[in-house]
């Protein structure tokens, strides 16, 4: 391109004085200040996850308390429509449960399970990556085999597998308690590979660097120049790939529960919700389906949204 | 009639930041079968001024200002397609990287004979003919096997004559070729070199050529245009540039390049560095670093003087004499 | 090439072997084979001979070899959900899988790629933005919410077309098909669209992605400065060059539509392999979970391998032959 004809600080400003002032007036923060999409995705990423921590205090109804559900209530519709009731905006179900306050509790778990997949995924994926890029021979062989062969398949269909085994394996009583830790342990296994790659990367391209060799020749231990070296440069990416996994995991998560895999159904996620409410979708009772199911969407879209974002403002090709 | 003439071109780059005038009122003109180089610094606006010449400004980047006129006519301003005709038929143009000039997936016949095809009434039969002649011409050895070849097949020096047989194989008239060398090595730069110069001597086209090489410059050029922060310093038949450079970059220029032989001392360097787009100083942009800057040159952007046999963009030339002339 | 070929083989086999092991480990591991065999009285005199006949009380290679030998044959023992041959079971439902997952996989690419090319080409454009955002979307609707909808206006509130099972079928031998029958065929609308979409928006996604980067090369550069027409340029240079890698990532794509069947034949209830596989996993039929397993790393080992021979034809800087020059590289 005609732009590369410049050299590649040539628009670049000298940056002022001042931490603070700088992250504002970085391109990071630039670009996310110019695009009105981002913004609004940040917003709605915001709103939700706050409401979601804030459930148990902000819902109209504890959908878990079974004193205070009434069967009479069951089946009203949203609020604004005929035969609403203002004390469900977004109706209620088969049960007289609340529909938001299901939805906030649910995003809940959905947000619960994303997050701690992902947080899952990455640790293990960083750390394979790092072992597998700074130590390489046999330990790199093993790692980017496994990799390899994990690649070939769908990550939904190992989740699959992984909550399916375990299931198996454990005894019946123990399935509603430990559902929720086999679910996270489930996806988190399916989505390591990204990051294992990125990492190995970063760390095999910066093990070459002379500033590191000069650290191992001084003894400086390996762990403290992994994590104070290659591991910073590698974070830019790991982030990226952290958010758009997030969407992921959360999508994922979704589809498990509505399987009947997933979440058990004392804590149900937005998943569980939605597969719920399919049974009502012929009978005319669409809200108890689609609301969840929106919310769902709406996660989804804005965190891919800021993943994006990140992605295109981190790339240094495109600046 | 010269047969390319740019006349006070600017190109503006709109930036988060502003706009910024990455060439800023450049004007030269190159006759028929002559060869003008244009040597700077990286980031002086060498290249940029090539691809406006051809038309092949990528937005962001527009032309702002000033005209191109090829043969009389202005090209600037021509639509899409009617610039599609002259490129590569009139104008032809060379990169720097002859790896990635060329497309992996076709061979070497094929980008060939579709180049030629595209702008002759030839048959296919006939272009593939005029292929293998061409490679023939550029110094490729078997070139009716190796027109069958892929480009990974050849090395960077093979590649780069390649490169040239696509630029020249229409017969352009005036070629215009982006650091052509650069990535080569020393040893086969001469060779290339060598090679454009005599088929452009031969096909009587005009060159533009590009480069931050002063010494291919010395060798090839018939006139030398020095840019400095997206403006010509000095402008000039090239031994009257060299021997006697008028403007005091031009004059740095020439004395930090080594010479083999003759006294050892230290390299002598100008001091600073080329100013960012965004920092151009006022009046010149190059007094910051010049020894001979005064109180004008701080004020006023230098207008192109004549000093002898050159024009220099320096205010040291506005003698008494020259205003008159 | 033949090197190249014998090395991918290896490799598939290897993977199988993993594959097979973790499908023997399942078997042998989870839960007792023997209990789902006898009833609750059975002596344990009984059971210890049922094992010894079984030959469950073999070294473990042995009972692998033979594990292997007879996965080779697609012999997995009965299901324990339906007490039937599990290859015949399988066997009946591939034909609904596989025809689903083929219209999907058409719609994905009949529609992807075009929509792809032309966002890539017309960057800034208005329809390309529309485009783009309408396919963020896409990926980031699940599957199965994307199944849900479309039975909602489609079934529910408009009845044009049937939101469950396969309609009726027409027998061809051992193959039946859904695909001769207009019912069928409406049958198979809501489910096919439900299973591409996804799909679709991201073939959609990478051709863009892929088109962009190929036109900022130099070769585009300077077929442009060679005045090459624009449809050379776009068409007969930077598509090819764009396909080289996106037919290596939309073969993989594409296979995995056949594992995301599972949730759109659990939406629309399809009698095809995946609900199968979700009905053996929620009642841990372990049988049926490591044949589909099994056949599922068949699957993907045999795609993995054409895709790479795909590209060995198509990238000429693959095919290094002897006596040429320097490497290659991009």
């Amino acid at each position: 391109m005609a732009i590369d004809a410049l050299p590649p600080d040539a628009t670049a400003r000298p940056r002022p004085a001042g931490r603070f002032r700088r992250l504002i007036d970085s391109e990071l923060a630039w670009s996310f200040r110019h695009s009105p999409a981002t913004i609004a995705a940040a917003v709605v990423t915001l709103v939700l996850v706050l409401s979601a921590l804030l459930a148990p205090w902000i819902a109209p109804q504890d959908p878990f308390d079974l004193a205070t559900l009434d069967l009479f209530d069951a089946f009203t519709p949203p609020a604004w429509t005929e035969g609403g009731d203002p004390r469900f905006l977004l109706g209620a179900d088969d049960q007289g449960r609340d529909v938001l306050s299901a939805i906030l509790h649910g995003m809940r778990v959905s947000l619960f399970v994303g997050f701690t997949s992902v947080l899952f995924a990455a640790v293990v994926g960083v750390t394979l990556g790092l072992l597998a890029g700074y130590l390489g021979g046999w330990v790199d062989s093993v790692i980017m085999r496994m990799a390899d062969v994990q690649l070939s398949f769908p990550a939904i269909l190992i989740a699959l597998l992984i909550d399916g085994v375990a299931r198996s394996v454990l005894p019946r009583d123990l399935h509603a308690d430990t559902a929720l830790y086999v679910v996270v342990l489930a996806i988190g296994l399916s989505y390591w590979v990204q990051y294992a790659r990125t990492v190995r990367g970063s760390a095999l391209v910066e093990r070459s660097k002379d500033y590191v060799q000069a650290a191992r020749v001084i003894g400086v231990h390996p762990l403290r120049i992994l994590a104070h070296h290659i591991l910073p440069n590698a974070i830019g990416p790991v982030l990226v790939i952290a958010t758009i996994n997030l969407a992921l995991a959360i999508i994922t998560e979704a589809t498990l529960s509505f399987l009947g895999l997933g979440v058990p159904p004392t804590q149900p996620s937005l998943g569980t919700l939605i597969r719920v409410g399919n049974d009502f979708l012929f009978s005319g009772e669409w809200w108890i389906t689609i609301f969840p199911g929106i919310a769902l969407v709406a996660l989804a879209l804005s965190v891919n949204l800021l993943g994006d974002w990140l992605r295109d403002a981190l790339n240094p090709k495109l600046r | 009639m010269p047969l390319l003439e740019v006349q006070d071109l600017r190109i503006e780059l709109p930036t988060r930041r502003g706009t910024l005038a990455a060439v800023d009122g450049v004007s030269f003109a190159i006759e028929p079968g002559k060869v003008l180089g244009v040597v700077g610094e990286s980031g002086a606006g060498k290249s940029l001024t090539g691809t406006a010449v051809i038309g092949l400004l990528e937005p962001p980047l527009r032309i702002a200002g000033g005209r191109i006129l090829f043969d009389g006519r202005r090209i600037d301003n021509l639509p899409y397609e009617q610039m599609r005709r002259i490129r590569g038929r009139e104008i032809g143009a060379i990169f720097q990287d002859p790896l990635t000039s060329l497309n992996p997936l076709y061979t070497v016949g094929r980008q060939l004979t579709e180049t030629i095809l595209t702008h002759t009434e030839m048959t296919p039969t006939q272009a593939r003919r005029r292929a293998v002649e061409l490679l023939g011409e550029v110094g490729i050895p078997s070139p009716e096997q190796r027109v069958d070849a892929y480009p990974h097949q050849f090395s960077g020096g093979m590649r780069q004559r390649v490169v040239i047989a696509l630029a020249l194989c229409v017969n352009p008239r005036l070629v215009i070729a982006d650091e052509p060398t650069t990535a080569l090595d020393v040893s086969i730069q001469a060779q290339i070199i060598a090679l454009l110069k005599r088929l452009c001597r031969e096909h009587g086209t005009a060159v533009m050529l590009v480069t931050h090489d002063m010494g291919v410059i010395a060798e090839t050029a018939d006139d030398v245009a020095v840019m400095y922060a997206g403006r010509i310093a000095e402008i000039g038949p090239v031994r009257d540039v060299v021997k006697n450079p008028g403007h005091p970059y031009t004059a740095g220029l020439m004395a930090s390049i080594p010479a083999i032989g003759g006294p050892r001392d230290r390299l002598r360097q100008i001091d600073g560095s080329m100013p960012r787009l965004f920092e151009i100083p006022q009046g010149c942009a190059f007094h910051p670093r010049c020894p001979h800057a005064f109180a004008r040159c701080t004020a006023e952007r230098p207008e192109a003087l004549p000093t002898g046999r050159t024009l220099a963009a320096c205010w040291l030339h506005d003698t008494p004499e020259a205003v008159d002339a | 090439m033949i090197a190249f070929i014998v090395q991918r083989l290896v490799q598939s086999v290897i993977v199988m072997l993993t594959v097979a092991f973790v499908a023997f480990a399942l078997f042998n591991f989870v839960g007792d084979p023997i209990a789902n065999v006898v009833g609750q009285d059975t002596s344990l005199e009984d059971r210890a001979k049922l094992r010894e006949s079984l030959g469950l009380n073999d070294p473990f290679v042995v009972q692998f070899a033979r594990f292997v030998g007879r996965a080779a044959q697609g012999e997995f023992g009965l299901s324990y959900q339906h007490a039937r041959p599990v290859d015949e079971l399988i066997l009946e439902r591939m034909p609904a899988t596989l025809e689903l997952s083929f219209v999907a996989a058409l719609l994905a690419l009949l529609i992807g790629v075009p929509m792809g090319v032309y966002t890539g080409l017309h960057r800034r454009g208005s329809l390309s933005r529309l485009l783009m955002t309408v396919s963020l979307i896409g990926v980031s609707l699940p599957t199965f919410l994307i199944g849900i909808l479309l039975i909602l206006v489609f079934s529910v509130q408009l009845g044009w077309l049937p939101s469950f099972g396969r309609g009726p079928t027409v027998d061809l031998g051992w193959w039946q098909t859904g695909l001769l029958t207009s019912e069928g065929l409406k049958a198979l609308i809501l489910p096919a669209v439900t299973l591409g979409l996804f799909q679709m928006t991201l073939i959609m996604r990478l051709v863009r992605a892929e088109m962009l980067e190929v036109l900022r090369t130099d070769y585009i550069k300077f077929a442009r400065a060679r005045g090459l027409t624009n449809r050379a340029v776009n068409f007969g240079h930077a598509l090819k060059n764009t396909m080289v890698p996106v037919i290596t990532i939309t073969g993989l794509q594409l296979g995995s539509i056949i594992a995301f069947s599972i949730i759109t034949e659990t939406v629309f209830q399809w009698p095809g392999m995946g609900l199968l596989f979700i009905q053996a996993v929620l009642f841990a039929d372990i049988p049926v979970m490591a044949a589909y397993l099994v056949l599922m790393a068949f699957f993907f080992v045999v795609i993995n391998l054409i895709v790479d021979l795909l590209y060995y034809v198509v990238d000429p800087r693959l095919r290094i032959d002897r006596g040429t020059a320097a490497g290659h590289g991009h």
